[in-house]
């Protein structure tokens, strides 16, 4: 089944750079894809436009059946409630404990308490910080904060988690965990497109890895690592 | 349905958590709806006892009017009838010359002396009519029209005077109203741009809604929520200050300012009309403050 389909898209900023260029994409259901591209190489611009922060300049992009393109801004709360999101630098409210950062947005949907809670605990236990649920963020480790945010994004069971450069604060090891609870995700269904910089993660893991660079999409690997990469 | 309960509910309780969580910005918008609503308040308190004072001196505003002396009874009934037919008429009272000479003598010992022997034969003074007008602001003509009655001597309203004063009187009432609604939009501005401020510093909260899939309006709402809260809890000082401020004030002063030309406004409900008023500017600046602030950050 297929999740996302891109198709010849474009993306130009106002101020002229061309991020993306014809790109052409298709992501299964369940995959686990890492973008994989220096600096500029528009791993983000992709990521953003699959949440549609950004709007494609020219093609078509369907995410789980939304034509995301013609979306209007007063309607991309539908898109963003089928999918989860997670940054680099976490993107937690530091005045919510970790249960209600994680409670946040299916309380925001009107869910009734004992559903928010139950689900909420469930997210939790599954990134493991079911423990540290009344701690506030600033309390907690880099990597602590990062599985609160993944259990944020999780915590609605959407059927796609982006994750823009995740492990980038991150140590090796505390790398290494969170691609661990993010495989766990991958294996209970959830497709997760993943853009980063960290080769070591990569090489680990053996997903499929597309390149970018300068805006194009030059490889796509179905199991694949960076020395592939450097090959080309 | 019960979807949209809880969703109220949740943003009734995140309101009042989210003033206790960003007090300091909490207490910056009430301390400033506070400041600007009191200053209202006195706006509104002058102003409303302004026109107090000049519809009660208008009222006070009468035509004089003297009869011919050798009029007779038919005579001044013939004029009574005339002021009758008066357009701007509101009231009018007939005085005898004898009623008018009894008035006088017991004002003074010596009009006493002069008075006591007058007859109806030889009072000098005149029988007059006291007319009160409807529209003070056309006493002129009406003064002249009645002029042209016949029996009628003279006619005197205080010319010159009146008009200067009804002139004053306009001019004060019409910068009044010129203040009052300055200082509701300047109150309105100040407001807005205080919870604008204190929104600003909640951008990252609004990013984050919209990134796990808040719509606008499930943003929007807790804010605006959270402004009523502001404006009630802003208008609590200025609504008590106005109660027992306005109150003591009338009691003390004994319903008049410095003479009993300067009547104040009855306290009751005249405070109750100025709070309910005070608290709904507080309300709805509080309110469409918040609303306008957070659209900034929302793409719509």
């Amino acid at each position: 089944m297929e999740l996302i389909r891109i198709k010849g898209v474009d993306k130009q900023y106002n101020n002229g750079v061309t991020a993306i260029y014809d790109l052409n994409l298709k992501v299964k259901k369940g995959d686990f894809i890492f973008v994989i591209g220096a600096s500029g190489s528009g791993k983000s611009t992709l990521i953003k436009l699959l949440y549609r922060e950004e709007k494609p300049t020219k093609g078509q992009i369907i995410v789980g059946g939304i034509d995301v393109a013609k979306l209007k801004n007063n309607k991309v709360y539908k898109l963003r409630r089928k999918l989860g999101i997670v940054f680099q630098d976490f993107k937690l409210l530091p005045k919510l404990n970790v249960f209600e950062n994680v409670a946040f947005a299916l309380e925001m949907y009107g869910n009734p308490m004992g559903e928010v809670r139950k689900k909420t605990l469930k997210a939790l236990e599954l990134v493991g910080l079911k423990n540290k649920a009344k701690q506030y963020p600033d309390k907690l480790s880099g990597g602590e904060q990062q599985r609160v945010a993944i259990a944020r994004a999780i915590v609605n069971g959407p059927k796609l988690l982006l994750c823009d450069e995740p492990t980038g604060n991150l140590d090796p090891d505390t790398s290494y965990e969170i691609l661990k609870v993010l495989e766990v995700i991958n294996n209970l269904g959830t497709t997760v497109i993943m853009a980063t910089h960290d080769r070591e993660m990569v090489n680990k893991f053996k997903k499929r890895v597309i390149v970018l660079d300068n805006g194009k999409l030059i490889k796509d690997y179905e199991k694949g690592s960076y020395t592939d990469v450097e090959d080309v | 349905m019960l979807r949209m309960f809880r969703i109220i509910g949740r943003n009734i309780r995140d309101a009042f958590r989210s003033i206790f969580r960003n007090f300091s910005l909490s207490v910056a918008s009430i301390s400033c709806i506070t400041i600007t609503l009191i200053v209202v308040a006195l706006a509104l308190i002058l102003s409303s006892n302004f026109d107090n004072f000049t519809k009660l001196m208008k009222e006070d505003f009468t035509i004089v009017v003297f009869l011919d002396n050798k009029i007779d009874q038919v005579g001044i009934e013939q004029v009574e009838m005339e002021i009758e037919k008066l357009e701007n008429l509101d009231s009018y009272e007939f005085e005898s010359k004898e009623k008018i000479a009894a008035s006088l003598m017991q004002t003074s010992d010596i009009f006493k002396n002069i008075m006591k022997d007058w007859e109806s034969t030889n009072n000098p003074l005149q029988d007059t009519f006291l007319v009160k007008v409807n529209e003070v602001e056309k006493i002129k003509t009406t003064a002249d029209e009645i002029k042209g009655i016949e029996g009628v001597s003279v006619v005197k309203y205080g010319e010159g005077i009146v008009e200067k004063l009804l002139a004053v009187f306009n001019n004060v009432e019409k910068a009044l109203v010129i203040i009052v609604i300055a200082l509701t939009f300047v109150t309105a501005f100040l407001i807005t741009n205080t919870i604008k401020l204190t929104i600003f510093s909640r951008k990252k909260e609004i990013e984050i809604m919209r990134l796990v899939g808040a719509s606008n309006i499930n943003i929007e709402l807790p804010f605006v929520i959270e402004g009523l809260f502001l404006g009630i809890l802003g208008s609590l000082i200025p609504v008590i200050m106005v109660i027992y401020g306005y109150a003591n004030i009338y009691i003390n002063f004994d319903g008049q300012l410095f003479s009993p030309f300067i009547q104040l406004v009855q306290p009751e409900p005249f405070i109750y009309f100025i709070s309910l008023g005070l608290c709904g500017i507080g309300i709805i600046v509080g309110m469409m403050g918040s609303l306008i602030a957070v659209r900034k950050y929302l793409k719509i």
